[in-house]
Order: C-alpha cells, then sequence, then structure tokens
C-alpha cells in the first residue's frame, strides 16, 4: 500500500493508505480528526475544505496519495495552541454565522483562504461570491457574510476585534 | 470507488510509458472531474498517472503573439497571471468564473480541455481562441481537437502538455450558469484577430462548437446587433430537466450578445 508524509497542523504524520483513499478519509478515520466533515462527497457544499499548502481545497476530492510532502490546516489547526480563536472563528461565533454548524469548519476554513488571498478588502458582494463552493442551510448565509467582514477588518490589522469591528 | 495504482511520474516521457503500458490506466491532475466520475464507478481504471509532480507542464508564457499555457496550470492561476489579464483579458474572466475557488485551486487546463465535458467553460476558450494543442506528439487545431462528448482527438498514450494561444485584438465570454451546479447551460466565447472572427458555443450541445452564421455576421459587423437576429437551431440541442432544447438555442443568442459586447 502506498505511504503518504505530510504535516497536518502543524504534526508530522506518514500513514498508510490505498490509492483511492481520499484526504478526507485520511483526516478522519486515520488521524481521527473529525472537524472536517463530509456532506454532499460530490464536491459542491464545501463542508470538507481544508487548506493543503496555504490554499483551500475540497478534501472529498483530493487524494491522499497526492498530498504526499504537503503541509495540511485543518480546522482544529485554526486556533492557537493556547485556545485563543482564529479571529474568523472569533467572528463566527460574535456575529451568530452558524446554527446547526455542519457546514462551518469548511465556511471557516474557505472564509480564511478568501481573505487572505484579497488583503485589499472584499465587499460584501465579493465575499458571497467567494463562498459559491460552501453551502449553509440554515443561516440564509447573512450573518456568515457579516462575520467575514468584520475577520477580514481584524486580518488586515485595521480593528483590534471582530466586537469592535461590529459597532 | 474501486482501487487502483498509482503512479506519480516526474517528466512527460515517463508519464506515456506508464500510460502505453496500461489500457486501463488513466491520467490525473487536479482531479475535479475524474474523482467525481470515479467515485460513481463511471470509470474504472487500473492505474492513475498522477501528471502533477511534471515541472514542465506548469506555467504561463508568451511566445511572439501567442500565450503558452502549460496544461497543469490550474484555472486560479490563470485567472490570476499578469501575463494572462493584460494578453487575453477575457481568459483571465473565463477562468476566475469556472466552478467556485476550491475547483480553480485544483482544477486545471489540461484536465479540462482533454475531458472535454459538454458544460466545461475552457473548450469555448481554446475553439473560440483557434488555439493549438500541444501534446506529447504532436500539435492539433482546435479545430480538429473536440470530437464529441468526451471525447477528443488524444489516443490514449498521448498527453496534452500545454496549450497555445493566439493572442486577439478582441475577445469576451459570456455565460448562463445552471444557479444549483454552476455547470454552463450555454455559453459563448467570441474572438477577432489572426484567427479571423471565431465564435464558440460551450454547454448548449453535446460537444463545443462553432457558430458559423454569427462568424459571418461578426466578419462584416463587430457588433452585438449583428448577432441579435440569428437564431441557434434547437435541433441537436441538449434537452434535460435544467432546460429544453429551445430554451438553450435562445440562450445561445443571448450569450453571444453579451460576449460581443464584453468584448468591446
Amino acid at each position: 500500500m502506498p505511504q503518504v508524509s505530510l504535516t497536518v497542523n502543524g504534526k508530522q504524520h506518514t500513514v498508510e493508505v490505498e490509492g483511492r483513499t481520499l484526504l478526507v478519509e485520511l483526516l478522519r478515520e486515520k488521524l481521527r480528526l473529525t472537524g472536517t466533515h463530509v456532506g454532499c462527497d460530490t464536491s459542491q457544499c464545501g463542508a470538507c475544505v481544508v487548506h493543503v499548502d496555504g490554499e483551500s481545497v475540497k478534501s472529498c476530492t483530493t487524494l491522499a496519495v497526492m498530498c504526499d510532502g504537503a503541509s495540511v490546516t485543518t480546522i482544529e489547526g485554526l486556533a492557537k495552541p493556547d485556545g485563543t480563536l482564529h479571529p474568523m472563528q472569533e467572528a463566527f461565533r460574535e456575529y451568530h454565522a452558524l446554527q446547526c454548524g455542519f457546514c462551518t469548519p469548511g465556511m471557516v476554513m474557505s472564509a480564511v483562504d478568501l481573505v487572505a488571498k484579497n488583503p485589499q478588502g472584499l465587499s460584501e458582494k465579493e465575499i458571497r461570491e467567494g463562498l459559491e463552493g460552501n453551502l449553509c442551510r440554515c443561516t440564509g448565509y447573512h450573518n456568515i457574510v457579516k462575520a467575514i467582514a468584520a475577520a477580514q477588518d481584524v486580518m488586515h490589522g485595521k480593528r483590534e476585534t471582530v466586537a469592535a469591528a461590529a459597532e | 470507488m474501486y482501487d487502483f495504482a498509482y503512479h506519480k511520474p516526474s517528466s512527460v516521457a515517463d508519464a506515456v510509458k506508464l500510460l502505453a503500458a496500461d489500457p486501463d490506466a488513466k491520467a490525473v491532475s487536479g482531479g475535479h472531474t475524474l474523482l467525481p466520475a470515479l467515485k460513481h464507478r463511471l470509470n474504472k481504471p487500473s492505474s492513475l498517472v498522477d501528471l502533477s509532480g511534471i515541472a514542465e507542464m506548469r506555467g504561463v508564457r508568451r511566445e511572439g503573439n501567442a500565450l503558452i499555457i502549460g496544461a497543469l496550470t490550474r484555472h486560479h492561476e490563470v485567472a490570476n497571471s499578469e501575463e494572462v489579464k493584460s494578453a487575453i483579458p477575457a481568459l483571465a474572466y473565463m477562468a476566475q468564473h469556472i466552478g467556485d475557488q476550491q475547483v480553480r485551486n485544483r482544477g486545471t487546463l489540461g484536465g479540462s480541455v482533454s475531458n472535454n465535458d459538454p458544460a466545461a467553460d475552457y473548450p469555448a476558450a481554446v475553439l473560440g481562441l483557434g488555439a493549438t494543442i500541444h501534446t506529447s506528439k504532436r500539435k492539433i487545431a482546435a479545430d480538429d481537437f473536440f470530437l464529441g462528448m468526451f471525447t477528443t482527438a488524444l489516443e490514449h498514450d498521448e498527453i496534452l502538455v500545454a496549450v497555445e494561444f493566439p493572442i486577439p485584438e478582441k475577445a469576451g465570454y459570456a455565460k448562463m450558469r445552471n444557479p444549483a451546479s454552476r455547470y454552463v447551460m450555454a455559453g459563448a466565447f467570441v474572438s477577432k484577430g489572426p484567427k479571423g472572427v471565431r465564435v464558440a458555443i460551450n454547454g448548449a450541445a453535446a460537444c463545443v462548437f462553432r457558430q458559423s452564421e454569427m462568424e459571418a455576421a461578426l466578419s462584416s459587423n463587430w457588433s452585438a446587433d449583428a448577432v441579435a437576429g440569428i437564431k441557434q437551431p434547437a435541433d441537436d440541442l441538449n434537452s434535460d430537466i435544467h432546460g429544453s432544447a429551445e430554451y438553450r438555442a435562445h440562450l445561445v443568442t443571448v450569450m453571444a450578445k453579451r460576449a460581443v459586447a464584453a468584448a468591446g
């Protein structure tokens, strides 16, 4: 069986997989990182989004073997080791940007990549377009968009906290 | 998904050897079309040849009056390439509107073109710009490349290495997307340049095609009005729960108008 060596949330792992093992299966079943969800399993809903070498990808449509040598970040790796939430996580909490929470890990991972790639700042419309690969069945997206708008100000150093951005 | 052997060659020559050795092998790069097909067991390759480690197949470069884009270049890279944005802005626009952010981070030019999904975006740009396909053994004109639904002129052990896009004077792309799947219901890529006036229609039929009546009209009068009165026959267009052939025929004219307007 093929072996994959990869870094997940800063920790090195070498795991035996099958050729067909998906990255999300490696994360959830081998490494027990169950924060990454499987929703549609057809690369549409975005519940499985993680970062591979800094870019958001759908881990249900990525083979684990293709990630040999890669650095992967999951929702579990976003907060600081002392438990301080990432500004995007903090903003989702502050703005009540989730109800059932199933889409939230993928939503947060997509949003972090979207904001990081757009240091000039995103309009509400651009945030909505940037979320096309993530489906939420509860919130109607409004609070998610508000949370991302607040988090981007913090991530770009324009505000100190998401709460301040809410004023 | 059935299991398969996995190979990751580092050169085109090695990849060709692996494909030639196994008639049931499949090439893969981003995997965003192939992996969903494997999950549905629509395909059962005995081995996958992962091309993503082949450095010579990556990147954008300008040669004379053409852009040569490596097959492994991802949609996100094409959308954000300064070279593409300045030489063929319509191509960057098209790449920026494929699928979603995550699909654009993984999906590649070569994968989209060699798969030739009727609802894919890239085949319209390749045919609409009169591009040339560079493979591991030859060069193929776009007009001779797209043969039918999911069918191209590529042989089993032939790899699409790069696409050469002639730089047009003007080009534009417009599409109507299915609101749920985001796949193209009908789209038009129009251009005016070294290859004359070209109008490629995607999404509407089993395979991307050129709309010659619109090309003739635009050759004598490059304006959205010139195509407004041209009706695409509905015969042979796709008809499904998302839209009838007649609806798609109507969309073809609307998208062509919008594409010409976008080209300016």
